[in-house]
């Protein structure tokens, strides 16, 4: 198990390193130099000049590449080239909205698909299978910000059950934050609901042909038994790896869904940074969300092991 | 209602459980009472009117070739059978008419009055739950048994299959364990509440032949103990012939002849049941052929795999297939490699056929050898050739016969084309006993026989010197077994042909070699003349693996076979 | 062949015959404004009514369509045409540096959220189809990748193809004779599946401005110029969002339909 734990602590590390340089090489072939961007068209040579000094531009790239990768791993950000501030703590304050939206909408969607493809899997071919499936298909249609733009419509506009977009801080205490983010998240969630709810009926259908569940039954389990208790856990396999990929498309997701709800999360900050060629914002935010990808794909390796003892013998 | 008795006193059940099995001690009504069953399975006829019975205590073998619907007969006891099936009939156990009752009522049935043993020991367990777990899951689904107690009385029925506490603690997982101790949980859960019927599904086919014979030593001793009825399904007569107390044998769907072993032995009534009788103690008929030249030429072979490494940055460490293996066959031989899985006999054959590099060591054959630098000798593959045991997997579905035939011309610097090709293609299927027109067939048109007979075809095309049989009859019905037998005697006679059959099988083996190899843990530990090894082995291993193979009675009435003066 | 795939290649034929007829013809022309006609909910003039510049919002859904599907077309042919290869090579030469290199890659780029990635492409390079198509594309190359090679995998252990070594064809040769051919339908499915999800991935990117550039119209523009009105006239933000749903609910439909019909097994269930 130990052993195992250290191999994907190893592999995250490599990905993170790798993702790091690629990131960089990405935004700095961008055209445009964020000092003469700053100043304007009009501004003289040397003034530019003196900013990228200032700036920490003039050195060689992988110099910045080494200083910006090295300040990552203690936390240090660097600055803004445009606000002068911590990137920091200006992505700190833009994890308070973006994280609870992710992990909110990710709750929501894990909490509709497991019974919805349980529910199918066990009714397979009946008219409850038919029905989750047409859902599914439908969800799985649905462009996510599109469907936000229809909550709005209803449960905002008409209804005036929300409010149509903004937040309030989580000041103001839990709840109020919480019902700003319901709405954004389950426009995130459903569509990836249904993406899970099919992996999850699918993978059960394979579990149930195997010969494991034949001896389940030849105990004297009934079909149901047999699901939840030899079914289930089989099944949880490939979807954990599932849970996994969609965090990123949530966190992705987010992204544009914070457009829609004009919530002040990481991706209106990726937007802004982007349209002010702040370049170390963006890379920092775009880093950040990699790292929050491979430590969810290095957290699902480890429930694997959770779930599946194999995996633990081996590695 | 299931009381646990000591395993070590059989007779302690019937007066501990006054409930109905002493009352049936008197009763003459059998165990269980099939009669005139039918099963169709949307609305194709899978089993037809069959009937048949089996007694407390007594083991009844049901056989015959696959489609015979030995296993549905099987599942129809067990209520079991797959979707859209329709039974009618009477199928009574124990007083109970199983066809007449409901789900949960079978299902309370299931694993308490009767057990199931599958074929598959590999799959046939939870991969994520502990062996613990699940034998005494069997326990805690029928009876009110407190979880402390149902783990212990799992834990004793571990001990009883042969899976001691001390070795195999409840908390293994099933990866961890080998097929046959697989076998053994299987065999655990299925007896753990002492069912009255237990069903066996050809419980040992996939296991080694050493294995095989623990295996229905545990299940016979199961049987005597409990006074349990055993129903045995197996397509080998000879695993049951010193086993079964009645053979059924069935044939698409109906049940030709039954009756007590040894009766049904010594006289057999219809001509199916004495063709499958020929057919499982067939001998291929070999001609005496002088050994030739050194045709091939294995010196001092290892092949190595790597294992994972055993700590983070530990060295690798490695796994030796083939250790230092040497033989040499000559033309026209015919020499067989027998072993158990896992002896390295098919690294071995990929060695040969040049599809693994050797770490040390040459294969060599004509002189030459396999493999140059690290590549395949195209001169040296041409003259051999390989047919394996999959009948089904080993031709491209989307390809016509004679596209597969045709391939191995890929070796040829000139290959035949036009006219020659058809005629090479014509030849080829004719060699092997099919009509040149086949040619032009997809595979799906062929039964498992006809495909290894098309396999053989293109091992023939262009004529090598040498033909490995990799497991090629292995998946064959015995009575198609007998005749893919015949025609590679015959072939090996007309084309001069030089033969290295791989098998697990040794009876197979003994049947179509003139010489034989005994390979174990990567090593070929004994070789000599078939007859002389099969008769008089030197090595302990052989002689453990001979014994435990299974054998039929010798044939009555005069079968020649027997008497055959070469074995 | 099941209703569902009927209605799938249906639904798609539908929004591909509406592409192509948009450069013979549409209902009215894209590019003229009639502010008096502004926000027309649907009438029999205009079905899908106007939007807030008058303009037509059938024609613009039929010139849209041709983005959509160029793009994600386009996307699906890059991951395909270089992921299938890589898979190829990875599963001939299994646990070689080659297939160690590739497969790191996949899961390098699977790293990387892809619509960030995405954005970071456009925003970067500069808004507008090509760069779209691009970004795109490179997410679907360890996807193809990736089933090619799994797939591979299992048929290099087939017997057949061990026959096909036995008679000394190339790993090359072997996989574009045995191993392509029967992965196809795979290929296929995978395909279908991914030009729906690219579909999806172009109205994102048009939504937040880094897609097609005005004047070319996008699904995913339109949704974007709807967000402020759909208080007013809902019909501008429905119209295009039952677009984008109908034409990829379509290819899902004829991805599944076409799985369970080209899969021999369920074939052989079936009948």
């Amino acid at each position: 198990m130990l052993r195992y734990f250290f191999k994907r602590l190893t592999s995250l590390i490599v990905s993170l390193a790798i993702a790091s340089l690629v990131i960089f090489l990405v935004v700095e072939v961008a055209p445009g130099d964020p000092a003469s961007y700053m100043l304007g068209i009009n501004a003289q040579p040397d003034t530019v000049a003196a900013l990228r000094a200032e700036l920490g531009l003039d050195v060689p790239k992988w110099q910045r590449f080494l200083a910006w990768a090295g300040g990552m791993v203690t936390g240090d950000f660097g600055t803004s080239y445009t606000y002068r501030t911590s990137v920091s703590q200006m992505v700190a304050d833009r994890l308070w909205v973006s994280l609870p939206l992710a992990l909110y909408a990710l709750t929501l969607s894990t909490l509709i698909a497991f019974p919805a493809g349980i529910y199918a899997a066990a009714r397979r071919g009946k008219a409850g299978d038919l029905a989750v499936m047409g859902a599914t298909q439908l969800g799985v249609a649905i462009p996510n910000f599109w469907f936000a733009m229809m909550l709005v419509l209803v449960f905002a506009i008409n209804l005036r059950w929300f409010n149509a977009g903004g937040f309030p801080g989580w000041e103001g205490g839990l709840l109020p934050g919480l019902k700003a983010l319901t709405l954004p998240a389950i426009a995130l969630a459903l569509p990836q609901a249904a993406i899970l709810a099919r992996v999850m009926r699918s993978s059960l259908l394979d579990i149930l042909g195997e010969d494991f569940m034949r001896t389940a039954r030849a105990k004297g389990l009934s079909y149901r038994q047999a699901l939840w208790k030899h079914g289930v856990r089989n099944a949880l396999i490939p979807v954990l790896t599932i849970i996994g990929l969609q965090f990123s498309f949530l966190l992705a997701g987010a992204i544009i869904i914070e457009q829609v709800f004009y919530l002040p999360g990481l991706g209106r900050l990726i937007f802004q940074s982007i349209g002010q060629r702040d370049l170390i914002v963006v890379e920092s935010v775009v880093m950040l969300l990699v790292f929050a990808v491979i430590v969810v794909n290095f957290l699902v390796d480890l429930a694997y092991a959770i779930v599946d003892p194999r995996l633990r013998a081996r590695a | 209602m299931t009381v646990f008795s000591d395993p070590k006193y059989p007779g302690e059940r019937e007066g501990q459980s006054p409930s109905h099995r002493s009352d049936r001690a008197n009763d003459p009504k059998p165990l269980l009472d099939i009669q005139n069953l039918s099963v169709a399975i949307h609305g194709k006829p899978i089993l037809k009117g069959i009937s048949l019975t089996i007694g407390m205590g007594e083991i009844v073998a049901i056989t015959g070739e696959s489609g015979s619907g030995k296993s549905m007969t099987a599942l129809a006891t067990i209520g079991l059978l797959p979707h859209g099936s329709d039974a009618s009939g009477c199928l009574s156990c124990n007083q109970d008419d199983l066809l007449t009752l409901t789900e949960p009522q079978l299902c309370k049935l299931r694993g308490n009055e009767i057990g199931m043993v599958f074929q598959e020991p590999m799959t046939a367990l939870n991969p994520v739950q502990s062996i613990g777990d699940q034998v005494a899951e069997t326990i805690l689904i029928h009876t009110n048994t407190p979880r402390a107690e149902a783990f212990k009385r799992a834990a004793e029925v571990l001990t009883r299959v042969g899976l001691p506490q001390d070795r195999f603690p409840l908390s293994r997982y099933p990866h961890e364990l080998s097929g046959g101790q697989r076998q053994r949980v299987v065999i655990a859960m299925a007896i753990a509440l002492r069912p009255k019927l237990l069903i066996a599904d050809e419980p040992t086919t996939a296991l080694d032949v050493t294995t095989q014979a623990q295996i229905l030593d545990l299940l016979q001793k199961l049987v005597r103990e409990d006074g349990m009825g055993l129903m045995m399904i197996t397509h080998d007569l000879a695993v049951v012939s010193d086993m079964a107390d009645r053979i059924v044998v069935m044939r698409h769907g109906e049940i030709v002849e039954q009756g007590p072993t040894r009766a049904l032995f010594a006289n057999m009534q219809h001509p199916y049941t004495r063709a499958l009788f020929e057919a499982s103690r067939h001998q291929a008929a070999l001609e005496d052929k002088p050994g030739g030249s050194a045709l091939l030429e294995v010196r001092s072979a290892c092949r190595d795999y790597r294992t994972p490494r055993k700590t983070l940055f530990g060295p690798q460490g490695s796994f030796r297939a083939v250790d230092d293996v040497s033989f040499t066959i000559n033309k026209g031989e015919r020499v067989g490699l027998v072993g158990e899985s896992g002896c390295g006999k098919s690294t071995l054959t990929r060695a040969i056929l040049g599809l693994e590099p050797l770490q040390s060591g040459a294969i060599l054959l004509d002189g030459q050898p396999v493999f140059t630098h690290g590549n395949t000798n195209l001169d040296v593959r041409r003259k051999m050739q390989v047919v394996f045991q999959d009948p089904y997997g080993s031709f491209n579905p989307r390809h016509k016969v004679e596209r597969l035939i045709t391939e191995p011309f890929h070796l040829l610097p000139d290959p035949p084309i036009g006219t020659k090709r058809r005629e090479a293609v014509a030849e080829a299927l004719t060699a092997v006993g099919l009509h040149p027109d086949d040619a032009g067939k997809y595979i799906h048109a062929f039964s498992g026989g006809q495909r290894q007979r098309i396999a053989i075809a293109r091992a023939l095309i262009i004529r090598p010197e040498l033909i490995v049989f990799d497991e090629a009859v292995s998946a064959l019905d015995v009575r198609v077994r007998a005749q893919i037998l015949d025609l590679m005697a015959d072939l090996s006679r007309d084309y001069g042909l030089t033969y290295l059959f791989i098998s697990h099988d040794l009876s197979v083996v003994r049947s179509i070699t003139d010489k034989v190899m005994v390979m174990e843990s990567g090593r070929i530990i004994e070789q000599g003349p078939t007859a002389s090894v099969f008769d008089n082995p030197s090595e302990w291993y052989t002689k453990s693996l001979l014994e435990a193979a299974p054998t039929l009675p010798p044939a009555t009435g005069g079968g020649d076979h027997a008497a055959d003066p070469t074995l | 062949m099941k209703p569902s795939l009927i209605l799938g290649l249906a639904l798609s034929a539908l929004f591909l015959l509406a592409a192509l007829l948009s450069y013979l013809w549409t209902p009215y022309a894209i590019d003229t404004m009639a502010i008096a006609d502004r926000l027309k909910p649907p009438s029999m003039a205009h079905p899908f009514g106007t939007d807030h510049f008058g303009r037509d919002m059938l024609s613009m859904i039929m010139v849209g369509a041709r983005t959509s599907i160029a793009v994600a077309l386009v996307a699906v042919g890059i991951g395909m045409g270089l992921g299938v290869p890589l898979g190829l090579a990875a599963a001939a030469r299994k646990g070689s540096l080659l297939d160690e290199v590739i497969m790191r890659g996949n899961d390098l780029v699977f790293a990387f959220p892809s619509l960030v990635i995405a954005i970071l492409i456009t925003a970067i390079f500069g808004p507008g189809a090509v760069n779209a198509i691009i970004a795109i594309g490179i997410f679907n190359i360890p996807v193809f990748a990736r089933l090619t090679r799994g797939a591979a995998l299992s048929l290099w252990q087939r017997e057949f193809i061990m026959a096909a070594r036995v008679s000394g064809k190339s790993a090359a040769r072997i996989s574009a004779e045995h191993i392509l051919p029967n992965i196809a339908n795979l290929l296929i499915v995978q395909g279908t599946i991914q030009f729906s999800l690219g579909i999806l991935a172009e109205a994102g990117l048009s939504y937040v401005g880094l897609g097609a550039q005005p004047p070319i119209p996008s699904w995913g523009r339109m949704l974007a110029d709807a967000q402020t009105m759909v208080a007013l006239a809902p019909h501008v933000a429905l119209v295009p969002g039952l677009t984008i749903v109908a034409m990829v609910l379509g290819l899902n439909l004829l991805g599944d339909g076409l799985r369970d019909w080209l899969d021999p097994r369920l074939r052989v269930l079936r009948t």
